[in-house]
């Protein structure tokens, strides 16, 4: 019998606000000396209040917006109480019953990996996102526990997916796509790795055409994008088995073992917690009033569909080469100002072409950020300009991109410098023309005999000779002039 | 130049203000009958006399720079669940013997900049609960007017040393009466402002959505000059109020006192279970207060019996949750043990006392998944049942008057072991607590030779009608001049 995936996922992003969620510490947390972004309020001192950080409250109501949901006007913080040592309060300030966004959706394209024309759009409906705090971080070594909380009480959004993903590709295109508007938000950097960006996982099977749903179990401890697809395959894989072997699936919490490939069980129903959720009393209700939500609506950068739409209308983008420009905010706004500068000088799929190719290639190679590349935007133009209009060849264009590559010094100068000017002139290169001509009699015997395509040949030694310079259209128009006279 | 431990506030500031006195002066008096009856009292955890010294000399130089702030040079008490940085603060309870805060209060610093010398640390009921400071870690504070008896609670410590001549006046908290129904006990006033009014940051919690933080003091004047230092919208509790503080001594003096004063008289107050002689006491200051001009109206509080039962729901409720952080991993006590769960079993098990354990439980089992409904959302709705029957009666009334506790100090022991006997102790006074309005205990007579209280209810925000109601009554009387005996022994 063939089973259906039925998954859902809960996506914890941290935000990257300036302090925490109910203190002035700083909320960098990642990279810095343990326990020195703490204060009397995040450590859980007796006596202590939380205030809510404003900031963390219009990063979370903006990704509601972006992910098409209603933000709530009245709002309430409750508090989850558990027991853990990277726990300071021995609760968290988390949302409940009423969190700031609820029933939204994202929508995914699943191809080949890499969103296409031929990919799917699917829908996955959002729940709810709300706002909570971080925990500290438990390291453990030799028989000891060190506590660094400096990450406690770090702005944290949960963005809660209804059970509405079928594959792990759908998982991962999720994942991304998430990541891809918390950055182009700017709320979150969204690194996995550094695990500005955690994601759980809940997955069960059913029977190809079934609406019931299979025993339900959890995933945890995802901490890359390639451990998501990973894991949720190998959990798909694991309860198929079981399944097709008669066993019951058990409703338990599984830990990802990236390094091994395996889910291990961490934790089974039995010993499921209580949180014994109630309203945060130290905190009032929090009631947005519809204006201030109306601005936050306006405040919204354009979002990645919308971009890639406009780009291909405004520009002749092909979807593809649209969707890869619009994947980074920040690379999308570089393609943009080239575009501005060329003005209607150059085609902007010239443009686009330069960016994911040669500038990709460059990028990629030396795993170089937008954000730090030296060529500006206008240099770019210049350069794809002087190709165009003549000035330099393509070998030419190559050398000099490397040179604005390495330095961050304009076109001119560099082609100026390194003489790399294309000989235009006729009456400069028949010359050498001329003495190409002489010196390979064979090539030009077979050419005459009818092999036409020796030409190129001779087109090279014409290269060869101006070290490159020569217009190879004008030689190759010369030479074919000269070969034909001497007949 | 003697007692000057037995000075009001206000008498201090002003022999301070004409210099009849210094602060040094006035501070070591004080703390010389601290030091010569607190050994039968025991009203102090921690007695700060070179602090408190050092801070008054700091207070004697500013008033000769020209420096003239409000309580400058007042030696204070402060409740122990209330942070001072650098003072050990103990909450009453072994598992935070040793905390030191890192940080004032917010009253605290506010009482520092108004110039206040802080005295020490007063005995409290172990985090707050109880209402006899039995349950304190480690000992029972005696009532000073009769030293077998306890001096009600939770804030008993400082009721007690108020009225000992150990502090000019001091601060408690009072989360289901515990400013009050001590104060009561003791024969002082003691006020719970309107939740919100006080900023909570500081005071260790026991019951969020009822703590505050309020004065005990010797007379009325007293307590609004010491509310007046305190109140105020503090952006460190989102719960407090931003709402401008008045001038209350201005405000407690200005109109007819009593004169024209509606009066509320709750019948549900008055039913049973009151001792006789505090029933005497109280019928006989309505009486007085209906002389002075008050016109005296019954009026119901139909939910009020429903007020124990929502109140030990959500206060246990909360602290079950507020508690939770004593954990032994940050400070305060650790018991190590060969696992983690178990260092937490062994450093609560070792840490709490039996009342606080108790109330952990039972907050715990109103909250857990299938009870949740039943018990704390109930009570809840019910609160909010409680809340509707006041603002009914303050379309009648201006305040209410009712007895604070109905019976006067009880021996120490007593309850000890029937924790709904002792409950019911804050019968008339957790109410206010539950619908976040303000109240005041003031002395109204003597049963048995122990004092009665009297509590005068106000609206959200009316501290000051029934600072002027409680100030008119008490200018009539003489209660409130009355001081027990205390043998003064040096050690
Ligand atoms: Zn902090």
């Amino acid at each position: 019998m063939p089973y259906e995936p039925v998954i859902g996922m809960e996506v914890h992003v941290e935000l990257n606000t300036a302090s925490k969620m109910f203190c002035g510490c700083s909320a960098e947390a990642f990279g810095t000396p343990p326990n020195t972004h703490v204060c009397p309020v995040c450590l859980g001192m007796p006596g202590t209040l939380p205030v809510i950080n404003e900031q963390a409250v219009r990063y979370t109501v903006m990704t509601g917006l972006a992910l098409n949901c209603t933000v709530q006007e009245h709002n309430v913080f409750a508090r989850k109480n558990y027991f853990y040592p990277d726990l300071p309060k021995g609760y968290q300030i988390s949302q409940y019953e009423l969190p700031l966004c609820q029933d939204g959706y994202l929508t995914i394209d699943v191809g080949d990996g890499h969103p296409t024309e031929a990919g799917q759009a699917r829908r996955v409906r959002i729940r709810r996102v709300h706002l909570e705090e971080d925990t500290g971080k438990l390291t453990h070594v030799d028989g000891y526990s060190l506590i660094d909380f400096n990450r406690a009480g770090v702005p944290l959004m949960e963005i809660v997916s209804e059970a509405d993903i079928r594959s792990a590709e759908e998982a991962y295109a999720y994942v991304t796509r998430l990541r891809q508007i918390v950055r182009y938000l700017g709320v979150s950097s969204g690194d996995m790795e550094k695990g500005a960006m955690r994601c759980e996982v809940n997955l069960s099977l059913r029977p190809v055409g079934s609406d019931e749903f299979g025993t339900k179990v959890e995933v945890k401890n995802l901490n890359s994008f390639r451990s998501v697809r990973n894991a949720i395959a190998y959990e798909i894989e694991r309860q198929t088995r079981l399944l097709e072997a008669g066993k019951p699936v058990t409703q338990v919490t599984m830990g990802w073992d990236e390094a091994a490939g395996v889910t291990r069980e961490q934790r089974s129903k039995e010993e499921a917690h209580d949180y014994r959720y109630f309203p945060e009393p130290d905190l009032p209700p929090l009631n947005l009033e519809p204006a201030w939500i109306e601005a936050v609506k306006g405040s919204l950068p354009e979002l990645p569909d919308a971009k890639r739409d406009r780009f291909m209308a405004n520009y002749g983008l092909s979807r593809y080469d649209a969707d890869v420009l619009v994947e980074d905010r920040a690379v999308a706004d570089y393609f943009e100002r080239a575009v501005r500068v060329a003005g209607d000088t150059i085609n902007p799929k010239l443009v686009a072409n330069w960016v994911t190719g040669e500038l990709f290639r460059r990028m990629n190679e030396t795993a170089t950020a937008i954000t730090s590349v030296k060529i500006k935007p206008e240099d770019l133009v210049a350069l794809i300009r002087m190709v165009k209009g003549g000035t330099i060849n393509q070998p030419a264009a190559k050398e000099t991109f490397g040179v604005m590559w390495e330095t961050g010094r304009p076109p001119q100068e560099i082609v100026e410098e390194r003489g790399l000017k294309q000989i235009s002139d006729a009456g400069e290169l028949a010359g050498v023309v001329a003495q190409v001509i002489a010196d390979n009699p064979d090539p030009v015997a077979q050419f005459k005999a009818g092999k036409e395509t020796i030409i190129r040949f001779l087109i090279g030694q014409v290269m060869k000779a101006t070290r490159g310079k020569a217009n190879p259209q004008l030689a190759e128009q010369l030479l074919r002039e000269q070969l034909q006279s001497n007949e | 130049m003697t007692d000057l431990h037995q000075l009001t506030i206000h008498e201090a500031q002003d022999m301070l203000r004409r210099g009849d006195i210094s602060s040094v002066e006035l501070t070591q008096s004080v703390l010389d009958r601290a030091l010569a009856v607190d050994n039968d009292v025991r009203a102090y955890i921690c007695l700060l006399p070179e602090e408190a010294l050092a801070q008054a000399e700091a207070a004697d130089r500013r008033r000769a720079a020209g420096d003239d702030t409000p309580l400058l040079g007042i030696p204070l008490a402060i409740k122990d669940v209330i942070c001072i940085q650098g003072v050990t603060t103990t909450c009453g309870s072994r598992i935070l013997e040793n905390f030191v805060p890192p940080f004032d209060a917010t009253i605290v610093a506010r009482l520092r900049a108004a110039g206040a010398v802080f005295l020490g640390k007063t005995n409290t009921d172990e985090f707050a609960m109880g209402s006899s400071t039995e349950y304190s870690a480690f000992f029972t504070t005696g009532n000073p007017w009769d030293l077998e008896r306890v001096p009600g609670g939770s804030s008993g410590g400082s009721a007690a040393a108020v009225v000992a001549g150990e502090a000019l006046g001091a601060f408690g908290t009072d989360t289901g009466g515990s400013v009050r129904q001590p104060a009561a006990m003791c024969g002082v006033v003691g006020l719970k402002p309107t939740y919100g009014r006080v900023s909570r940051y500081g005071l260790v919690a026991h019951g969020s959505s009822l703590d505050q933080i309020g004065p005990l003091t010797r007379d009325v004047e007293d307590a609004a000059i010491l509310l007046g230092s305190i109140a105020g919208h503090d952006r460190m509790d989102s719960t407090s109020l931003n709402v401008a503080v008045p001038d209350y001594v201005r405000e407690m003096k200005t109109g007819d006192g009593l004169k024209g004063m509606r009066v509320g008289v709750p019948k549900e107050y008055f039913t049973e279970g009151i001792e006789p002689g505090v029933e005497t006491a109280v019928r006989a200051a309505l009486d007085l207060m209906a002389d002075l001009g008050a016109e005296l109206i019954e009026v119901s509080l139909p939910h009020t019996e429903y007020a124990i039962p929502i109140y030990y729901l959500i206060a246990t409720a909360e602290a079950s949750s507020n508690l939770a952080r004593y954990d032994g991993v940050r400070y305060g006590l650790r018991v190590d043990a060969p696992d983690m769960w178990q260092t937490y079993y062994d450093t609560r098990q070792a840490g709490f006392g039996p009342e606080v354990k108790r109330r952990i439980m039972l907050g715990t089992y109103g909250l857990s998944a299938g009870y949740y409904d039943a018990y704390y959302l109930k009570a809840q709705q019910a609160r909010t049942l409680l809340r509707r029957d006041f603002e009914r009666v303050w379309e009648q009334v201006d305040v209410m008057a009712c007895p604070t506790s109905p019976t006067t100090a009880f021996k120490i022991g007593q309850k000890v072991d029937d924790p709904l006997q002792m409950y019911l102790s804050d019968v008339f006074t957790v109410s206010l607590n539950l619908v976040g309005m303000c109240g005041i205990s003031i002395p109204c007579g003597f049963s048995d030779g122990m004092p009665v209280g009297l509590q005068l209810m106000g609206p959200a925000l009316g501290e000051s009608i029934i600072l002027r109601a409680a100030h008119a009554y008490e200018q009539a009387t003489e209660w409130h001049k009355r001081r027990p005996n205390l043998t003064e022994r040096m050690f």
